[in-house]
């Protein structure tokens, strides 16, 4: 039972890596990132690959992982950051599909369908429990190492700069802010926290596949974003635990629930995360933990 | 030689069959100003009523696909008025957000209720029609026409109705029409069921050429996607001759590459496209 809360937790830890990235690019910057799931793949694979493979440390892949996330972020959204947001989603929607495409085929590259099996882990694996302690010790501190970074960036002139892009383009390029750098950057540094996230959750899973990034994954970050505040950090940490207690919570209930197959029971938690998400975002867009609007600093 | 004359008449067959919901798509985008990502769902949701009714009820085919438009009219005008339009107050970008997890919500329903086993359609074997070295399904040609009759007539629809002509004034200009009349409300109202109504035929066209799983909405997304950002995104006629372009596009990768990268045409079009030339080959200014 112990394991049980321990692996729940961990879980909980990586997507609270996934929703800071999006607090950060959505909440913050106003652009939706629809493919959450391929930059958590990207990271996942490019550590994988370099650790398993190249025998590099496991510091270094998270690295590259977080290299990799950050490149590939600026590429995706470099082509529509001076057009109407809604091409960006869609941009970003269609990555993710490509991601899972080039990982099931590029068996030299990624090792197809079969996946990465065998990855390091963090904390050795016959540890028995501590095996899932150190882990979580190890990634909870990833979770607050952002948290502190977001936070002291959101108080920043950057940070300042990044909301008032959002709620106004023109007016904050009036007042001389280059609007395609800072979305550009805040894209990157994003995309940049999803591959860590996917860099630890390999080396907790010693697993990874085209399977396990399913644009599911996207859903229940933005439902986790949103419920907890979609523009505080704390709130994208909260929600990503909460939402990690919701999803047990309806595993466990769709198994109580008599006279339903496994597609059935799997197919119910898919509507209910969908339908979570459509009315929170209708009654309590806000969240949990509102943003917060802030003084203008003193001359 | 042959192969690729081959690809290329099978490029024109799959590209029509996606103009049907790309139509559908730039058609919402163009009046309700927001990329409706639950277009994959309501194409799945559109070839399940045209199968149940062709197979589990008997009818003849032409039937089923109005069955189709019909339920997945439905579904996406509930869709809208139910879970939608209250999002649209936060901006466009929440309604597309919503969109796509409603779609998901959509899609599992439909898994929900017939599993995730391929089914196909009720439809007489027939022998492929030869010219030369050319091979094609009769369906193929039946899609074909299916396909072109129903861009007929929507284009009749859109320039002869004086509900056509409403659609084509809110999405030129809201507010004038409004001043003219016309219930911004309603409009939004029609153009969801006969863009829905439109990926549902899509959905079952695409069914017919081959069978159906709770996927075979979301498996075209992209590449409806693309043909409707070539096109230039809310262009009616840019979406259909979009749709042209990607389906022998992706013939033509299939036959030079491998059939794995069909999709990620769609994804390199809309790269190359919103970089090069972001209002697409007939749209207007996209920012």
């Amino acid at each position: 039972m112990l394991t049980y809360i321990l692996f729940a937790l961990v879980i909980g830890s990586v997507y609270a890596l996934l929703a800071q990235s999006l607090m950060l690019s959505w909440g913050l910057a106003g652009l939706v990132n629809l493919g959450l799931a391929g930059f958590f793949a990207v990271g996942a694979y490019a550590s994988a690959m370099l650790t398993t493979w190249g025998h590099a440390p496991i510091p270094l892949g998270v690295a590259a992982a977080m290299l990799a996330g950050g490149l590939v972020g600026l590429v995706v959204c470099f082509s529509t950051l001076r057009l109407r947001d809604d091409y960006l989603a869609i941009v970003t929607l269609g990555f993710a599909e490509i991601v899972r495409l080039v990982a099931s085929n590029e068996v030299w590259l990624t090792g197809g369908t079969d996946g990465i099996s065998g990855i390091p882990v963090l904390v050795p694996r016959d540890a028995g429990i501590w095996f899932h302690a150190g882990s979580l010790a190890i990634i909870a501190a990833a979770v607050a190492a952002v948290y502190l970074l977001l936070r002291r960036l959101l108080r920043s002139p950057w940070g300042r700069s990044l909301r008032a892009i959002r709620e106004d383009q023109t007016v904050a390029s009036v007042a001389g802010k280059s609007i395609v750098r800072f979305k550009a950057q805040a894209f990157s540094l994003a995309a940049a926290i999803a591959g860590v996230a996917g860099a630890f959750y390999g080396h907790y899973t010693s697993y990874v596949a085209p399977d396990l990034f399913q644009p599911l994954i996207t859903i229940y970050i933005f439902l986790a974003v949103t419920a907890g505040g979609n523009a505080r950090p704390a709130g994208a940490v909260i929600g990503a635990y909460l939402l990690v207690a919701f999803l047990e919570a309806t595993r466990f209930i769709a198994e109580l629930a008599p006279g339903v197959s496994a597609v059935q029971a799997a197919s119910l938690r898919e509507i209910v995360v969908g339908l979570g998400l459509v009315l929170v975002l209708s009654f309590r867009p806000d969240g949990l933990l509102p943003e917060r609007s802030q003084k203008a600093p003193a001359l | 030689m042959d192969a690729v004359l081959q690809a290329l008449i099978n490029g024109i067959i799959s590209g029509t069959l996606l103009a049907v919901p790309a139509l559908g798509f730039s058609a919402i985008f163009a009046v309700l100003r927001f990329p409706n990502f639950a277009i994959g769902a309501l194409a799945t949701a559109g070839a399940y009523c045209a199968w149940v009714v062709n197979v589990g009820l008997g009818l003849p085919i032409p039937v089923a696909i109005v069955a189709a438009f019909v339920g997945a009219a439905l579904v996406g005008a509930l869709l809208e008025y139910g879970a939608l339009e209250r999002l649209g107050r936060g901006g466009a970008l929440m309604k597309a957000i919503g969109s796509l997890a409603m779609g998901m919500v959509i899609e599992n329903i439909v898994r929900f209720i017939f599993g995730n086993d391929l089914r196909a359609f009720d439809l007489p074997l027939a022998r492929d029609i030869v010219f030369g070295p050319i091979r094609v399904g009769p369906q193929q040609l039946n899609n074909l026409v299916l396909a072109l009759v129903i861009m007929a007539a929507v284009w009749a629809f859109l320039s002869l109705t004086s509900l056509g002509r409403s659609m084509r004034a809110v999405a030129d200009n809201p507010d004038l029409a409004r001043l003219k009349g016309v219930n911004p409300r309603f409009i939004a109202l029609v153009t969801v069921a006969i863009g829905s109504g439109l990926c549902g035929i899509g959905g079952t066209l695409i069914g017919l050429d081959t069978a159906i799983d709770p996927l075979v909405g979301g498996r075209v997304l992209l590449s409806v996607f693309a043909a409707a950002v070539l096109g230039g995104l809310g262009s009616i006629p840019g979406a259909v001759a979009g749709a042209f372009l990607i389906g022998i596009v992706e013939e033509f990768t299939v036959l030079a590459l491998s059939p794995a990268y069909r999709l990620a045409v769609g994804f390199i079009v809309i790269l190359v496209v919103l970089t090069v030339r972001p209002s697409g080959l007939l749209g207007s200014k996209a920012n």
